[in-house]
């Protein structure tokens, strides 16, 4: 009987996300200028319904305040109660309200993970599009660099990195985005290489443009499509690793909520059988199928664009 | 002459539509084609004409993207559209075979020759295996391949393209099919080499009597190949008849246009009379790593003149034009500029430099950046080189697109994806032609164009030379182009000039024994050529 019960909530989960995303990709239709309505009308359900979940997270992000019923670290009842009318989702081991740190935390997480991501993407790209156009012995000093900072497992790397450097969110931000940005390093400078070799580059370069507008205006444009799905990726595995350094305490520092280190500060519910630790959990496995979805959807349409 | 034999595959009012922006557009619109057994039918026509898509419903395959969406297809009296794909399956490699255009394409690189010769026999359980590779080894010896005992051990990067082309041949004869498509089998070839794949292309389809139709672009190649010729023109047949008929009086006036545009020619040039060339190539020898690929060449390109640099692929045409653009600094020697010498690194140049030398790419697709739009595309050289701005930028480049024939208002905001292969390469002409240079390089600008579609570019080419004094250096490897433009010839082999002068001189024995062998590899629209050709080579060699 609860496998069959489990079984339906599977499915009416399943038809509901794709009813979701449906919707979600008929509006965006009906609400986009000509140009845009075609891309969405090419868009799968899977991606519609990723972008809607995107848009949710970033929308609760940047409406915590408004959103949640209480404040992200003030002690507002008893330790692990369970959900009732007023905290619906239970307090946590402290008595903070549970659904409140779960929309404070997606401000922290996202924005944290979004700032990281975007830093190593900046760093890497330019980096090794500079490397790809300007080859030779900088080529040579930036990819063995590179090599040298890959060969370290990445988040013991990063847990030495931020042992020296003490942890604080700038910290590791900078930490985690450096130890990225050698993926964003390589795959810029992969893609690139197979871009110099074009003519249009050796039209640019016999027409004397420098190496500034040679990256900008005739290389950059034509690496986006594997660059944007690479960011895509990346942005979940920074998540993931924030998450983790959370989880082991040396990530996001307490009381700022933190769905890691939520996850590992309610662990102990999880032998009673309540599922209230795992909420964080799932909003951290959400998000990445969700932006996942969106990236397959980008390096299908990126693929297809060069029949 | 075949009216009594079978017939092999008949196709009737076949319509085949293709997906474009979510809609489907008809791409073949009608065709009727019957095809004898052991003749061979001769499909040509410019590109999008539709012939590889009938070729390949021949064998009831539609690409994806297409659909067959009516007419009938029957092939010895199955019905290809109504067979089950199990059917279908069994027929093809088995009773129908396909050459494709690129045998180094089409060849799977991780394994040997032989190795893919024998799939299809004992596939189909014509042969075993040992049967298959005895009868791969006899086959390649028929397609005139060198060691051919040990030849089908090799992997295709081991061998050359012309070789890769027969051995594809040969592979699609391993069932003896009784009709073989051929689509475009030697267009990727040197003339010299396609000369050798035709001869073997046909002799063996003699030697079995097998049907084929014969997709090309090139009517002097047809002329040799086929019983009969079809033309097609956007989907539809526009004539059909008999080789010589066809040749000698074709009845449509598409066709006719397709016969004169080998007519082009430009009028003889008085012989230059002193002064300074505008571009000197001085006795340079370049290298790639320790291996020089250029040994000891000199040329002069002259105002308003147009020099043609011939040879095969691999003879340094475009290693000389590397040179002289300074992305390949020479061993020794020097170019000169109007006299002057010209730094060897384009890094070294200065901006006018730069801009006084312009070059036309072969493919026009890889040579425009295909996220920039037409305006910044040819706006970019005048911009940077003459300081143009806003206003007066806009209208030098809307009077670049009238020079290059294509209507601004139209064109000026499109993305090169947005044009056809004759228009990207006339936005690579504005593109040189904004800088003002007075010298050209043309690498090969006609070589990926369809005849009608390249006779266009040849004469916007001459007229431009006109107005503008320009010099050009055309770099070639078709000997068809060199009698329409050229006004001097330079032949090179092996990275060495061997022999130059006018060109009214190069084409008048006595020649180089090279360019002998250059020259008279180029197929001539008579059907007795190739076997004239090759009975002379026979005789002498």
């Amino acid at each position: 009987m609860g496998f069959l019960t489990g079984l339906f909530w599977l499915f009416a989960t399943i038809a509901a996300a794709l009813a979701a995303g449906w919707l979600f990709r008929a509006a965006a239709i009906a609400a986009s200028p000509q140009g845009l309505a075609r891309e969405f009308r090419t868009m799968p359900l899977t991606a519609s319904f990723g972008l809607l979940m995107i848009l949710i997270y970033i929308l609760v992000a940047i409406f915590a305040p408004a959103l949640a019923p209480f404040s992200e670290t003030e002690i507002v009842g008893r330790e692990y109660m369970p959900w009732d009318a007023v905290h619906l989702l239970g307090t946590d081991n402290l008595g903070r309200d549970m659904l409140s740190r779960l929309i404070y935390g997606a401000r922290n997480t996202v924005g944290i993970a979004f700032a990281t991501t975007a830093l190593a993407f900046v760093a890497g790209s330019v980096l090794g599009l500079l490397a790809a156009v300007v080859g030779g012995w900088l080529d040579q000093l930036l990819s063995r660099a590179v090599d040298v900072l890959m060969a370290i497992p990445a988040l013991i790397f990063a847990l030495l990195l931020l042992t020296i450097v003490g942890t604080s969110i700038l910290n590791m931000i900078l930490v985690i985005a450096l130890i990225d940005s050698t993926r964003v390093y390589r795959l810029a400078r992969a893609v690139a290489m197979n871009i110099v070799v074009m003519d249009y580059v050796e039209a640019a370069k016999l027409r004397g443009e420098g190496t500034w507008r040679l990256i900008t205006r005739e290389i950059l444009p034509n690496a986006m499509a594997p660059l944007v799905a690479e960011f895509g990726l990346r942005f979940c595995f920074v998540f993931l690793t924030i998450s983790a350094l959370s989880f082991l305490g040396l990530g996001i520092q307490p009381p700022t909520a933190d769905w890691g280190s939520m996850v590992r500060d309610n662990a102990t519910l999880i032998s009673f059988g309540d599922i209230t630790p795992l909420l964080p959990a799932g909003a951290i496995a959400l998000l990445t199928v969700s932006v996942n979805f969106v990236v397959d959807w980008q390096l299908h349409r990126a693929s297809g664009l060069k029949e | 002459m075949t009216e009594t034999r079978d017939v092999l595959l008949t196709m009737k009012g076949l319509r085949i539509e293709g997906r474009a922006d979510e809609t489907w557009t008809e791409i073949v619109k009608g065709i009727d084609l019957t095809l004898h057994k052991g003749e061979v039918l001769g499909l040509i026509g410019e590109s999008g004409a539709g012939k590889s898509t009938i070729g390949l419903a021949a064998m009831g395959f539609a690409r994806d993207g297409c659909r067959i969406s009516g007419g009938e297809i029957t092939f010895d009296g199955i019905d290809l559209r109504a067979a089950s794909e199990e059917d279908r399956r069994h027929l093809r490699g088995h009773r129908i075979a396909y050459v494709a255009q690129s045998a180094a394409a089409s060849f799977n690189p991780a394994h040997r020759l032989i190795d893919q010769y024998a799939e299809a026999p004992v596939r189909h359980q014509v042969m075993s295996r040992a049967e298959a590779e005895r009868d791969a080894v006899d086959l390649y010896r028929r397609m005139q391949l060198p060691n051919p005992d040990e030849i089908g051990f090799r992997y295709p990067h081991q061998v050359s393209g012309g070789q890769l082309q027969r051995a594809m041949t040969a592979m699609a004869m391993a069932c003896r099919p009784d009709l073989i498509i051929f689509d475009e089998p030697t267009t990727a070839l040197d003339v010299t080499t396609q000369i050798e794949v035709l001869a073997a292309i046909r002799d063996i389809v003699d030697q079995f009597d097998t049907a084929a139709i014969y997709i090309t672009h090139d009517l002097a190649v047809v002329a040799q190949m086929a019983d009969r010729i079809k033309v097609l023109l956007k989907g539809e047949e526009v004539e059909e008849a008999d080789t010589r008929t066809m040749l000698t009086a074709p009845r449509e006036a598409y066709t006719k246009s397709l016969w004169a545009v080998r007519s082009f020619a430009r009028p003889e040039q008085a012989p230059v009379g002193g002064g300074t060339p505008v571009v000197s190539v001085r006795t340079v020898t370049a290298a790639y790593g320790s291996v020089d690929v250029l040994h000891d060449v000199s040329f002069d390109v002259h105002a308003r003149r147009t020099v043609a640099v011939v040879g095969e692929s691999g003879s340094g045409k475009s290693t000389t034009a590397r040179v002289i653009t300074g992305l390949l600094p020479p061993r020794r020697g020097e170019i000169l500029f109007n006299g002057t010498a010209l730094p060897p690194d384009y890094r070294k140049r200065s901006r006018d430099q730069l801009r006084q030398a312009q070059m036309i790419y072969q493919m026009a697709d890889t040579a425009l950046n295909p996220k920039l739009r037409i305006r910044d595309l040819i706006g970019r050289p005048a911009q940077m080189y003459l300081g143009l701005q806003g206003k007066r930028l806009d209208t030098r480049i809307r009077e670049l697109l009238s020079l290059i024939e294509l209507e601004p208002d139209d064109y000026i905001d499109r993305l090169p994806s947005e044009l056809s292969g004759g228009q990207k390469q006339r936005i690579g002409i504005a593109r040189a032609l904004a800088a003002e240079p007075q010298f050209i390089i043309c690498d090969e600008v006609t070589s990926a164009l369809d005849q009608l579609v390249a006779e266009g570019i040849l004469k916007l080419l001459d007229k431009l030379q006109g107005e503008f004094d320009l010099a050009y250096m055309f770099i070639t490897h078709d000997l068809a182009t060199v009698r329409a433009i050229a006004d001097e010839v330079v032949v090179m082999k092996d990275g060495r000039v061997v022999e130059q002068g006018p060109k009214t001189q190069m084409f008048r024995p006595p020649h180089d024994p090279y360019t002998e062998l250059l020259l008279s590899s180029v197929p001539e629209m008579d059907p007795d050529w190739l076997t004239g050709v090759l009975g002379k080579r026979r005789a002498s060699g």
